[in-house]
């Protein structure tokens, strides 16, 4: 590889917030984000965020370019199917992407992610190792292995906690069991040394979440947090992190598969497709104005439980891509009904660029806005 | 039931054809029980059960779909292996057009498999990786000594298409495919026997969203072309309201509900239907703030091992009362075409309108006998409008 | 289960000991039989008698009469098992007239040859082979797993690569090759190790002294067995998501490894090592052979040269023993270590 690989630029380069180093190669010239090497205002910015893992396959392009802003208090939702790049997206966020699924060799990241005015992938590894768990936190799917088996639930609290705060285990105890109160586990002082695995699924989450949240981190990322749950108690889990937000104002991102999580949850909505966003904006133009043929085919392809839909589903045609081959122009062509809609050959050449298509609304797609709003309007709004 | 083995033994199923009398119901189940024992001890005796399924009731009409939807551990997958007979029940019967299969052992079950076979949930291991496409979707020919006509090539590389899949891809093995393929794969391998029933065990819960469509559009498609009867088990309820025609809602071991689509989610009887159906996220974002409908259950579900005494449900029913505690309600129809386990129905008269006042939360609690142990202090409420 | 929980109370525990301790006590008795079956049986169908092989080169008739009937040879098989398994818990007499042996419980019988009672000669053996296995054993874990520890982290590196071929080499070369080598290099050429072994109460340094090298011969040979599990248990306890979560709280990596990663890679390493260490209290018999130490393999491999029946029948009990005991061990020991595995 011609290019330095980031990960080891970072880890030997100043700390000092810097201007991004030339892009990996095989990115689309004209894709690189404008070198804003300046501060942000907001809480949360992501850059042009591109995670690649190296594999004898070839390079896998989880995340090829993704860029989003989030406030505090407020909650962005990520959406895509397996294999979108959402999770990794966490994972790089949260300098977490050194997991081994990929294979030996270390995963290929750049970009940018400010955290509150820090710049995280040219710091230093140690100082963001630091802010993790301390200022931002992360819920995994599945409690059951995300927490460690051998240990009580008390003790992995008070870990947490102890790696960020100077404080003795009795102190730290004290806050495990009030952290696991808050969640809502009943008699906490008696569960607080019970094991994961004595624990049902709901009440695991309840203690993966209270783990989470015992340093009242500003960034709350849950990937996937209801998934592995049944209806009933993702319905306590989901009422349980909109209280916990409420309370603790921090910004959560929320990444999940199912759109009525996202909209049970999330301000903003960002749609992603084979590592990149096609369309971001508040939930309900997402949902009500959505400006992205694949959005509509998410939305076609939800069978709904308010409606006694006895209309076919309208489903999206075809698989999602290999991340290893992301077809060539719009990720989406191969699938998208409306590919030939724009002149020529772009879809299939050029990559659409995300686009301002109304307030804090962006989609990237080839057609011209007023052709996508008909479509939508006439043509799939009404079968929905 | 020692009555129905040794008629069972007796009677040799006939090819398919002339069943005595031709029944309403293509599947019918009676107060089908299944237990899984537990041992301990010294000696390992048995010291007590597993109560996946507890007797269940219920039939399934031709041409129909019926849903099955519950929490996991409610029994509904157990009772999917049950009704193909994979698992031998404990008790009870299962009649296939007229038939009892309830107790016939695999090989007087052999003729059967070509009337009923199974959709399994994970498209990943439910197919043989050592072997190709060809080879899975012709096995129930060869296990059944069967050459169709035209020969099994001919007829797999038709099933294929019928399911979507390109007839060329015969030779390929399973991990070339996607997901949603590999379903399809399954879905084919089903229907190669041309069979009468299919009972699908959360056939789509593994796909993404936009391949989910596309199986559930298939199945619908299938039903229409071969005049299937279905039999989903699925706990997602969206999936359930838009592929059934009647839903059977299980808890604990137990059909609580047993109504047509339209009745059940326009306006369910059983509280436990009830509080299901609120929990779902709606994907609507301007409905977020509406949340005075929702019904927030608290705690878990009890073990199947003791599940609580009369209703089922009474440790998290916000209308349980002490007849609720005491005395089991019957399934019965309410309406028509509804049968409801409930004392305290919703959306309907009150089966036992004498009885005292609700018990207050905390007594139905503490008396619950809730093995999980989060159980207690879950004091069963509604929790509508809470939170604002 | 959901809700099945309920703890492993002392009564729990102690009823699956009893209950598989029972086991251990049939599976003895097996083993007892089976052996038993294979010595004085099976010979006699062979056409050789056993008061033959008791009698060594005697070949009187009036000798090997005498050695019938003190030993009992003469009884049928299910006697003959019947007063052997006696002997075990209450010892037993071998009598022929006035010519009377006593041999006190646990009478593990009565090798002919070197008119000695079997037990005493296991007990002599037995503080031999428990050294050099305790000694190997610490040396093999500490090395093994470290080495292996260290290889996962560096996946790919030299140091894996290297050290990864060694862990090779090791499970490959035979002990006879290896500890012959040792020999040949430090005590022959360079005359570092020499004497016979003595018992480690009587001299410490002659005791460590000549067991240095089969200590670190054997050591190597397990090791690499260590080496390797580690490596590959590591490698997938890394890609864990609970180690995701413990880097996602902001541990230090050194912390990470150390207290969430090498917890769960005790447990297939416990697993192996008491099976491992069951087995070599039966008599490491290469190594004991390779450097004459008087363990419990160089008497078994003694007494099957000569064919000395009793002993055989005694080391075999022994081994057995061993193995179940350590089985047993091992399956406490695991509920010990994950908090989810229950007993009973």
């Amino acid at each position: 590889m011609s290019n330095p690989d980031k990960t080891g630029a970072a880890q030997s380069g100043p700390a000092a917030p810097e201007a991004p180093e030339a892009p990996l190669s095989g990115l689309v010239p004209g894709e690189v984000a404008e070198a804003g090497s300046a501060a942000p205002s907001a809480f949360l910015e992501v850059r042009d965020l591109r995670v690649h893992f190296p594999t004898d396959d070839g390079l896998v392009k989880s995340v090829d370019g993704l860029s989003f802003q989030l406030e505090k208090g407020r909650t962005l939702g990520i959406v895509g199917e397996s294999g979108s790049g959402k999770s990794v997206t966490s994972l790089g966020i949260m300098g977490l992407h050194t997991a081994g699924q990929y294979g030996r060799r270390k995963a290929r990241i750049s970009g940018e992610v400010w955290l509150d005015g820090k710049e995280l992938l040219t710091a230093d590894p140690d100082e963001v190792r630091r802010l993790g768990g301390r200022y931002m936190a992360m819920i995994f799917q599945d409690p059951l292995s995300a927490l460690h088996p051998y240990y009580t639930i008390g003790r992995q609290i008070v870990e947490a906690y102890r790696v960020h705060h100077d404080v003795d285990k009795k102190t730290a105890r004290k806050r495990a069991v009030e952290m696991l109160d808050r969640v809502g586990i009943p008699q906490p002082d008696k569960r607080v040394d019970s094991y994961p695995h004595e624990f049902s699924g709901g009440m695991r989450q309840r203690a993966m979440i209270a783990m989470s949240l015992v340093n009242n981190p500003e960034l709350l990322i849950a990937d996937e947090p209801t998934t592995a749950l049944d209806v009933t108690v993702q319905a306590q889990i989901l009422d349980l992190i909109r209280d916990l937000q409420k309370e603790f104002g921090s910004a959560v991102i929320v990444i999940t598969h199912d759109l009525g999580v996202v909209a049970e949850l999330a301000d903003d909505i960002l749609v992603m497709y084979g590592g990149r966003c096609v369309e971001r904006g508040p939930a309900e133009k997402v949902f009500y104005e959505p400006q992205h043929p694949y959005t509509w085919g998410l939305l076609g392809s939800m069978p709904r439980i308010d409606r006694d839909q006895t209309e076919r589903l309208i489903p999206v045609k075809g698989s999602p891509p290999s991340l290893i081959n992301i077809p060539d122009g719009c990720a989406f062509n191969p699938r998208c009904p409306y590919a030939d809609v724009p002149d020529g050959d772009r879809t299939r050449t050029v990559r659409p660029e995300l686009r301002p298509v109304g307030e804090r609304h962006f989609s990237a797609c080839h057609m011209a806005q007023e052709e996508r709003t008909r479509i939508w309007t006439e043509e799939i709004a009404p079968k929905l | 039931m020692s009555d129905a083995r040794a008629v069972s033994e007796n009677v040799k199923i006939p090819e398919q054809s002339s069943p005595p009398e031709p029944p309403d119901a293509l599947l019918k189940v009676e107060g089908l029980v299944k237990h899984f024992p537990i041992r301990k001890g010294l000696l390992r005796r048995e010291t007590g059960a597993v109560q996946a399924v507890d007797g269940l009731t219920f039939d399934v009409r031709p041409g129909e779909t019926l849903g099955v939807v519950g929490e996991s551990g409610c029994g509904k997958s157990t009772m999917g292996r049950l009704i193909t007979r994979l698992l031998e029940p404990t008790g009870g019967k299962i009649e296939f057009q007229g038939h009892d299969i309830t107790h016939l052992g695999v090989g007087a079950m052999r003729p059967l498999r070509r009337d009923v076979q199974m959709i399994f949930q994970d498209p990943y291991s439910s197919l043989n990786p050592r072997h190709t496409i060809g080879t899975i979707v012709s096995a129930p020919f060869r296990l059944q000594g069967i050459t169709p006509e035209g020969g099994v090539k001919k007829e797999v590389q038709q099933l294929l298409e019928l399911v979507g899949l390109n007839p060329e891809h015969y030779n390929r093995y399973p991990h070339e495919f996607s997901g949603g393929q590999r379903q399809r794969i399954g879905i084919a391998r089903a229907l190669a026997l041309k069979p009468k029933l299919v009972v699908a065990d959360e056939p789509v819960s593994a796909l993404d969203v936009s391949i989910q469509a596309q199986v559930v559009n298939l199945l619908d498609d299938l039903q229409d072309e071969l005049g299937l009867t279905y039999v989903i088990i699925a706990h997602d309820l969206s999936v359930i309201r838009h592929v059934s025609d009647r839903i059977a809602v299980m808890y604990l071991g137990k059909i609580v509900e047993l109504a047509d689509r339209a009745s059940l989610y326009e306006s369910p009887m059983h509280p436990y239907t009830k509080a299901l159906l609120s929990a779902v996220p709606i994907p609507d974002p301007r409905r977020r703030g509406v949340r005075s409908e929702r019904i927030l259950l608290t705690g878990d579900v009890p073990s199947p091992i003791s599940p609580p005494s009369g209703c089922r449900f009474h440790t998290r029913c916000w209308k349980a009362t002490e007849l609720c505690k005491e005395q089991e309600p019957p399934l019965i129809a309410l309406a028509a075409g509804r049968q409801v386990a409930c004392h305290h129905p919703e959306n309907a008269a009150d089966q036992a309108p004498g009885d005292p006042a609700p018990a207050s939360a905390g007594e139905a609690a503490g008396s619950a006998p809730g093995p999980s142990g989060e159980a207690a202090g879950s004091a069963p409420e509604s929790e509508g409008g809470a939170g604002k | 289960m959901r809700g099945a929980r309920t703890a492993a109370g002392p009564r729990t525990v102690l009823a699956y000991v009893i209950r598989r301790l029972f086991a251990v006590a049939m599976m003895l008795m097996v083993v007892t039989l089976t052996t038993f079956v294979i010595f004085f049986v099976l010979p006699k169908w062979a056409g050789s008698d056993p008061a033959y092989l008791f009698a060594g080169k005697q070949t009187d008739p009036a000798a090997i009469e005498g050695i019938r009937q003190k030993l009992g040879l003469a009884d049928p098989v299910l006697v003959q098992f019947w007063n052997f398994v006696q002997g075990l818990f209450v010892g037993r007499e071998y009598a022929n007239g006035a010519d009377v042996t006593n041999c006190p419980a646990p009478c593990f019988g009565y090798s002919f040859r070197t008119e000695q009672d079997v037990w005493p000669q296991l007990t002599e053996a037995i503080p031999v082979t428990l050294s050099l296995a305790a000694g190997a054993c610490l040396l093999w874990v500490v090395g093994g797993v470290a080495a292996g520890v260290v290889s996962a982290l560096r996946r790919g590196t030299l140091w894996d690569r290297t050290a990864m071929t060694v862990a090779l080499a090791g499970v490959s070369l035979p002990i006879y090759f290896t500890g012959l080598l040792s020999l040949a290099v430090f005590s022959y050429q360079l005359d570092w190790i020499s004497g016979e072994y003595a018992p480690l109460e009587e001299d410490f340094a002659q005791w460590f002294q000549t067991l240095v090298l089969p200590w670190i011969t054997l050591a190597f040979l397990y090791a690499a067995m260590y080496a390797r599990l580690t490596r590959a248990t590591m490698l997938e306890i890394m890609g864990e998501d609970y180690i995701r979560t413990a880097r996602a709280k902001g541990l230090t990596e050194r912390v990470v490894i150390g207290r969430h990663a090498m917890r769960s890679t005790w447990t297939p390493v416990l697993t192996l090592l008491g099976l491992d260490l069951g087995a070599l209290l039966g008599g490491a018999v290469l190594t004991e052979s390779t450097y004459n130490l008087p363990g419990l393999g160089r008497l078994a491999i003694e007494s099957i040269s000569a064919k000395d029946l009793p002993v055989i029948l005694g080391v075999t009990l022994f081994a057995a023993l061993f193995i179940c005991i350590a089985n047993l061990l091992v399956d406490l020991l695991y509920a010990v270590v994950d908090p989810r595995v229950r007993i009973g």
